[in-house]
């Protein structure tokens, strides 16, 4: 049981949350033919938008409906409206997310209505589908934006049915926020290992994986879970869930259709890997397959050759509260110690996590909670970069935005594989900066050629094992 | 290198069983046997020698694979760590031309690096050949002014143990007493402390370990004219003839050259160890007693009672993590013993010991620690290691890195205490880190995993 303090400083400072929008678009982002439209003010899509396109390095299908302030005072439904009715004829695409922003919530935006009007208006976009959701900055954290879309996108798309499993090979996996398109393809992969067909709902390892399309830019997504497989999501034998903040959209999934759902916090680290594996075992009636099995060997032996780096590792943490969960796990798994936990918004999860304590707060708290407990490593987005660099530790990157590296959204964290690859990138980091013994020069060195020498520091290689 | 000259470097008559069979010359089981050679001894017991071109002459598989693989730090001076090798190719053997090659390898290190000293290693094909590398040493420092050092350490010529010898022996020949140590500086002079001049013999640095003791020395009037070898420079090693007392840390190994300094300077030498705390405040207290100083007695206890005591309450937390738990050692030479009395220090059980590459006195030491039915093991057998461990039913073996991977494939908890690891033991605060990295491993959750298989084998089992 974690205690969970809110920091209540006035001032966030290094900011750790990223607003609700930008995950519910992210969501959307991860449909077939899809446009995220943010009801709100132009800058806030900019902003968005440019976030998004440095994390993913893609161009990005992201609309506004450009609040005025004319707009912003007198109404602007109006505004909505039309930009369903541009975006329908301009994009055609087959899902608009229509997301609400701290500005159109606070200025009392009646999406449904606009909804109502768009559909009255021009009956000849019905075969485009309208998600709305509610988003607004001012609650949650990027995760609960992007789970509050998977809810909304189930609400609005997975028909209401009780038919009995008409695809039995198929299986629905919900995926949080927390996980990458590389994340998502290895977990599509070891689905497929037994040979079963994964609908993943959203799908971002299809749309922002980063791959060349024949028709070169795309105004709408470039890939994704499609509408159409959305539809039969009531037809699969089972759901998997991986990540807490998913529970709700996976409540409505079981409500809907009534398909049997399995949960997981993670599929990171040995234990939540054996899980996964366990039930797709079980949904599949199909032994695991030797791969798997050769791959979790391969992990198990990473975590006995690198427990002497992990081991008593201090590590700070900060994240979304999935892949804090996640993160934390993994790392106690390996005895490394998670000396600092911050999250970025209160979610009911928290209270659950194996640590002391957990923070509610930002980067700054991070700083000061890591030198505090004198940690040796930090585990956080890029912004966690100057942090690192002024408590004198390397950052593992991790969560959003990774705007300062090649190919963030290219790593793959979760299943046997990636478990290992974390592993070797941690106890990479921390070889690098081993808990070296100081250079000591002796007082009898007084004006000899010693006393000049420039005092060596630890090379890399040194301290690699 | 002459086989004569061989035997005299293995005669040691200061040792106990110099007439008896070697147990640390054993011949190796082809087939069955692991560990270094000649040339590896030599150079790992020089290349600590921080500010000296190492050149390895011979074809690339001598140096190719080995360089940059020794965990020796320096406070300064990296060129140790630059690899150095002939590269001898196929036509430089069969036309005959290492020795031409040697000579140009020789200008183009000091041309490039400007280094203190070249020491060059010969290796089997050009001992096969019948290089004739000292005399291009020779050549060499005369055409070019830089010392040149031959190091005639040959892979087949023996085991590590030997190398260390030939090591030594090319010290005494060629550097030791070829320069007078520099006065003592203003600045370190200090009222009522005498300065005494010491050397460290096979003390290698490793992890940087001997900076937990160094300050220390300083500290108490010491001053280590040359810690020999690790972060030492070639003109401290010059001047190791002026010592007043020498410890002797890597027992076997070096033991040539305290004795030659002894004999030829009258230099006291003794052994000891910084492994564990205990086994420290004795190596300094022997200092103390050699060098019959009042002051220096009477500032060296206060310094043990203060570092023991700062020890303990380092090391508190960490006894229960330890205590009784049942440790198998497998290192050489005085690591056989010196680990056992830091295990025992730490309230671990020392279940067996490995002697492969231990004296007659190294085990006289090891029964005393142990008691006189202590388990040796003199086999370097991987398998029959690992039977050994079962046997005893120990619960952490501690080794050199040759073992650690054999050892955590059999899903056991294992600490390296080899020459190429990065962490510090040595001295109290090395004690400490030796203490957290136990119960670390001992405690990692890592076990429970590689020893558990997967749920879905468990239900088909």
């Amino acid at each position: 049981m974690a205690e969970i303090i809110l920091s209540g400083k006035p001032l966030a400072v290094s900011p750790l949350k990223v607003s609700q929008p930008v995950g519910a678009s992210l969501a959307f982002l991860g449909l077939a033919r899809a446009m995220p439209l943010e009801h709100g003010a132009r800058g806030c899509t900019s902003f968005n938008k440019l976030f998004f396109m440095r994390h993913f390095q893609e161009p990005i299908a992201l609309q506004t409906t450009a609040m005025d302030e004319v707009a912003t005072v007198i109404g602007a439904d109006g505004n909505v409206v039309e930009a369903l009715r541009t975006i329908a004829e301009r994009n055609a695409p087959d899902v608009i997310g229509l997301l609400t922003t701290a500005l159109s919530e606070t200025q009392g935006a009646d999406i449904p209505r606009t909804i109502h009007v768009f559909r009255e208006s021009f009956p000849e976009h019905d075969g485009i589908a309208v998600v709305p959701v509610s988003a607004s900055d001012t609650l949650g954290c990027l995760e609960t934006g992007f789970a509050a879309a998977v809810e909304a996108i189930i609400a609005a798309l997975v028909p209401e049915t009780r038919s009995a499993v008409r695809r039995p090979r198929q299986v629905n996996v919900l995926a949080s926020s927390m996980l990458s398109p590389a994340d998502i393809e290895a977990i599509k992969e070891w689905v497929e290992a037994f040979g079963l067909h994964p609908v993943m709902l959203p799908d971002i390892g299809d749309s922002l994986d980063g791959h060349m399309i024949e028709e070169g830019f795309s105004t709408v997504t470039y890939g994704g879970t499609s509408r159409a497989d959305i539809a039969t999501m009531g037809e699969s034998i089972a759901t998997l869930v991986i990540g807490n903040s998913l529970h709700r959209a996976a409540d409505l999934l079981h409500e809907r259709t009534g398909v049997p759902d399995h949960r997981f916090a993670s599929v990171s680290g040995v234990e939540a890997c054996d899980a996964f594996t366990t039930a797709l075992s079980e949904i599949a009636r199909r032994s695991v397959p030797a791969r798997l099995e050769r791959q979790r060997a391969q992990l198990i032996d990473a975590m006995v050759d690198c427990h002497f780096q992990l081991g008593g590792a201090r590590i700070a943490v900060a994240a979304d509260a999935d892949l804090l969960e996640a993160t934390i796990r993994f790392l106690l798994g390996t005895g490394a110690e998670v000396v600092a936990s911050v999250a970025a918004a209160r979610t009911s999860g928290l209270a659950d996590l194996p640590v002391d304590r957990v923070v509610v707060g930002d980067l700054e708290d991070l700083e000061t909670l890591a030198r505090k407990a004198g940690a040796e490593l930090l585990i956080a987005n890029s912004h966690g970069a100057d942090v690192a660099a002024r408590l004198g530790v390397p950052l593992l990157r991790a969560g959003f935005p990774l705007s300062d590296i090649y190919g963030g959204h290219a790593r793959c964290l979760v299943g046997y594989r990636g478990s290992r690859q974390m592993l070797f990138d941690i106890a990479n980091l921390l070889a690098a900066r081993q808990r070296a013994v100081a250079p000591y020069r002796s007082i009898y060195w007084q004006g000899t050629p010693r006393d000049q020498e420039v005092v060596a520091t630890v090379p890399a290689a040194l301290a690699a094992h | 290198m002459r086989p004569d000259e061989i035997a005299a470097l293995r005669h040691e008559p200061t040792c106990s069983h110099n007439e008896g069979p070697k147990a640390g010359c054993a011949r190796p089981q082809p087939g069955a046997t692991q560990g270094g050679c000649c040339f590896d001894g030599a150079r790992n017991a020089l290349l600590p020698i921080a500010d000296v071109a190492h050149i390895v002459h011979g074809p690339i598989g001598c140096a190719g694979s080995s360089w940059d693989g020794r965990g020796s730090r320096s406070s300064g001076a990296t060129l140790y760590r630059v690899g150095m090798t002939t590269d001898l190719s196929e036509m430089d053997v069969i036309m005959g031309r290492g020795e031409k090659r040697l000579f140009h390898a020789i200008k183009q290190a000091i041309d490039t690096y400007k280094p203190a000293a070249v020491f060059v290693y010969a290796t089997c094909v050009p001992a096969l050949n019948g290089d004739d590398f000292e005399a291009v040493a020779k050549a060499a420092q005369a055409r070019w002014g830089v010392p040149v050092v031959p190091i005639d350490g040959a892979g087949f010529y023996g085991n590590k143990n030997l190398g260390n010898r030939v090591a030594g022996d090319a010290m005494l020949r060629h550097v030791i007493g070829t320069r007078e140590p520099d006065p003592v500086p203003l600045g370190a002079q200090r009222p009522g402390i005498t300065t005494h001049d010491v050397n460290l013999i096979g003390e290698w640095n490793i992890g940087g370990e001997f900076w937990n003791v160094a300050p220390l020395f300083d500290e108490l009037g010491l001053r280590v004219l040359c810690t020999f070898t690790g972060d030492a420079r070639f003109r401290e090693v010059q001047t190791m003839h002026r010592a007043e007392a020498n410890i002797l840390v890597c027992s076997k190994a070096m033991i040539k050259v305290a004795r030659a300094l002894q004999d030829n300077h009258a230099t006291p030498f003794f052994e000891g160890s910084f492994y564990g705390a205990a086994a420290t405040s004795q190596a300094l207290r022997g200092f103390a007693d050699i060098l019959n100083d009042p002051g220096l007695t009477r500032r060296t206890e206060a310094v043990i009672a203060r570092e023991e005591a700062a020890t303990e309450a380092a090391l508190a937390p960490l006894r229960p993590l330890l205590q009784g738990r049942r440790v198998l050692i497998f290192a050489g030479g005085y690591k056989s013993w010196s680990l056992v009395s830091a295990m025992q220090d730490l309230g671990m059980n020392v279940v067996a010991t490995g002697t492969e590459k231990s004296t007659e006195e190294d085990k006289a030491r090891i029964r005393a620690l142990m008691g006189p039915d202590a388990r040796m093991i003199e086999d370097n057998d991987q398998t029959a290691l690992l039977r050994t461990f079962h046997e005893q039913q120990a619960d952490i073996m501690i080794a050199g890195d040759r073992y650690i991977y054999p050892t955590l494939k059999a899903r056991l908890p294992f600490l390296d205490v080899d020459h190429v690891r990065s962490i510090g033991y040595a001295g109290y605060t090395g004690a400490v880190e030796l203490a957290r990295n136990l119960a670390v491993t001992l405690h990692s959750p890592v076990w429970r995993h590689a020893r558990t298989p997967p749920s879905w084998t468990r239900q088909a089992a």
